[in-house]
């Protein structure tokens, strides 16, 4: 598989805040090989921690994403870039702002999942392609999906938006809040003063550790866990929690937690129109997918979408997978969601290419 | 809510069906007919399938399918969305049928009904002989099993059609592989209709 990883500089980018980044980068990588007539590319968009390594080893998505895979890497060129706001190459609060010389910290701008897409289509810009085969995500890379297909409809052929929403629940926006406020009330925090110094590793481990739980089904916990024991007082989600939490904090900032997170809970696109009116005339094909043990983002989420589409009579399709794995499913649980995602790709890629 | 499609089928719906149209799929199973009229009709197809892993099939083969019960996926689409509303084998399952058959009405220009014929000879004679619920090659279940819940014969049908001040376009009634003319109501296994608004 060809395999690029790189940066991309922007003299600016103007926000939804009002606020102005200047400049901005975006880490990106592809894989595979964009075909002459530049109409076999694919965004795909990752979720809350993911970053730009998307594909091959490590890769986050590397399930679905490579050669014979969902996304077909001998096929399609596929895009994936680290979100504003993140820690793994983009600019963020970690980053140093221009005018102080010193990281933004919580003196970076508000983001919203909007401005997140706006670079994306600033980075689609510079590898000078028009139009998206297709732009697919799950989670928080579903809402992107979502804008994309609503903000920029002419260049996106098909939207994929996988265990999403079209905006967070009380119950979304309160697991988010929770994880905010282990890190805010981290001693080391310091108001998100602490680069240079000691990050606030357990508000952000306590974070994650919440994080895991919801990302799981009780299904998938009594399997992977029960209630076996690691050593005679410790059980084992108990270890496995304080592993994955202790681990987040060697790859993640604790600030971009709390700005990404917000820019999830305040993404609303009803608050643009009723659903049914932004897809008035869409001419995008839409592919949804749920799980049916996802109880952070439920099917009913996914279906509200599709039935918005339908009320257009946009071309749609929907199924709720059967999954054991809750959220985590659109990552680990992937030989039902490649049957679909593979045909529905090739379909839209053949009608592409007829239309063309 | 056995349902397969022959060749003979698809090209007795595929006969009612203009070329380049709009048509929704009610029940549409892994999306046989949809993908038939698409390769050989060019036609736009939707479809709706309450089984999960039929609507897994569907979309892989590039039929956009959408995973719901049909009676309330009907009521979702726009007025007149589409040129064609088919309904295959699948209406004496319904829960209630005029409900389903207004809907495909108010969201189609046209509905294409086919169902199994209650009036065959071959169930008469299995009641009558039998004193029992009739088991027959149209009708192979027990009465404790069946998915089907309304029995109705394509007399039955053409009496609601003009009840409801519809418009019988076209019928079409088919035994086996061959089309029926001649007293339908006791010959024909199948009945095939195309409905307008009137």
């Amino acid at each position: 598989m060809i395999t690029e990883a790189a940066t991309a500089t922007f003299d600016r980018l103007d926000l939804d805040c009002g606020a102005t980044l200047a400049p901005v980068e975006v880490a990106y990588e592809t894989y595979g090989e964009l075909n002459a007539a530049r109409s076999n590319a694919i965004l795909v968009v990752h979720a809350f921690s993911g970053d730009a390594h998307a594909a091959g080893e490590g890769g986050w998505w590397s399930s679905m994403i490579g050669p014979g895979k969902a996304f077909d890497t001998d096929k399609y060129f596929v895009i994936c870039s680290n979100v504003l706001g993140g820690c793994r190459g983009t600019t963020g609060p970690g980053s140093i702002n221009p005018e102080t010389g010193c990281p933004w910290a919580m003196a970076f701008p508000s983001v919203t999942i909007a401005d997140m897409v706006r670079l994306q289509k600033m980075l689609i810009d510079r590898l000078e392609i028009e139009r998206l085969l297709a732009v697919t995500g799950g989670s928080m890379g579903g809402m992107q999906a979502l804008e994309w297909a609503v903000t920029y409809p002419e260049c996106v052929a098909a939207a994929i938006p996988i265990a999403t929403t079209a905006r967070h629940s009380a119950q979304q926006i309160a697991f988010n809040e929770v994880g905010r406020q282990a890190i805010m009330a981290d001693p080391d925090w310091n108001k998100g003063d602490y680069y240079g110094g000691k990050p606030p590793g357990r508000g952000l481990g306590v974070a994650r550790m919440v994080g895991h739980i919801t990302y799981m089904s009780d299904d998938s916990m009594r399997e992977k866990f029960g209630r076996r024991l690691r050593s005679p007082d410790q059980f084992e989600v108990e270890s496995y929690l304080s592993y994955r939490g202790y681990k987040f904090v060697d790859r993640f900032d604790a600030n971009s937690y709390i700005y990404i997170t917000r820019a999830m809970d305040t993404f609303d696109l009803t608050q643009r129109g009723s659903l049914v009116s932004l897809f008035e005339g869409k001419r995008t094909r839409f592919l949804l997918i749920s799980f049916t043990s996802d109880w952070l983002y439920p099917p009913y989420q996914s279906l509200e979408i599709a039935s918005a589409l339908r009320a257009r009579n946009c071309d749609v399709a929907y199924c709720n997978l059967d999954a054991r794995y809750g959220h985590d499913s659109f990552l680990v649980e992937v030989d039902q969601q490649t049957e679909v995602v593979r045909g529905f790709l090739a379909s839209t890629f053949k009608e592409t290419a007829a239309r063309a | 809510m056995h349902k397969v499609y022959g060749r003979r089928d698809f090209e007795i719906i595929g006969d009612l069906i203009e070329s380049g149209t709009r048509v929704l799929d009610l029940g549409c199973g892994e999306g046989d007919l949809l993908a038939w009229l698409k390769e050989n009709k060019n036609v736009d197809g939707r479809g709706v399938e309450l089984v999960g892993a039929r609507v897994q099939k569907a979309i892989a083969r590039g039929v956009s399918v959408y995973q719901g019960s049909l009676e309330s996926a009907v009521e979702d689409y726009p007025e007149q969305a589409f040129d064609y509303v088919v309904l295959s084998q699948t209406l004496q399952e319904t829960r209630d049928p005029l409900r389903v058959l207004s809907g495909m009405l108010r969201v189609g220009k046209r509905a294409v009904v086919a169902f199994p014929n209650f009036g065959h000879y071959s169930v008469r004679l299995a009641t009558m002989l039998t004193g029992r619920a009739p088991r027959t090659k149209l009708f192979p279940y027990d009465w404790y099993d069946s998915p089907n819940i309304h029995f109705l014969t394509v007399l039955d049908f053409e009496a609601l059609v003009h009840k409801q001040g519809w418009r019988l376009e076209r019928r079409i009634f088919v035994a086996g592989d061959r089309k029926v003319t001649l007293l339908p109501n006791l010959m024909a296994e199948t009945g095939v209709f195309l409905v307008s608004r009137g």
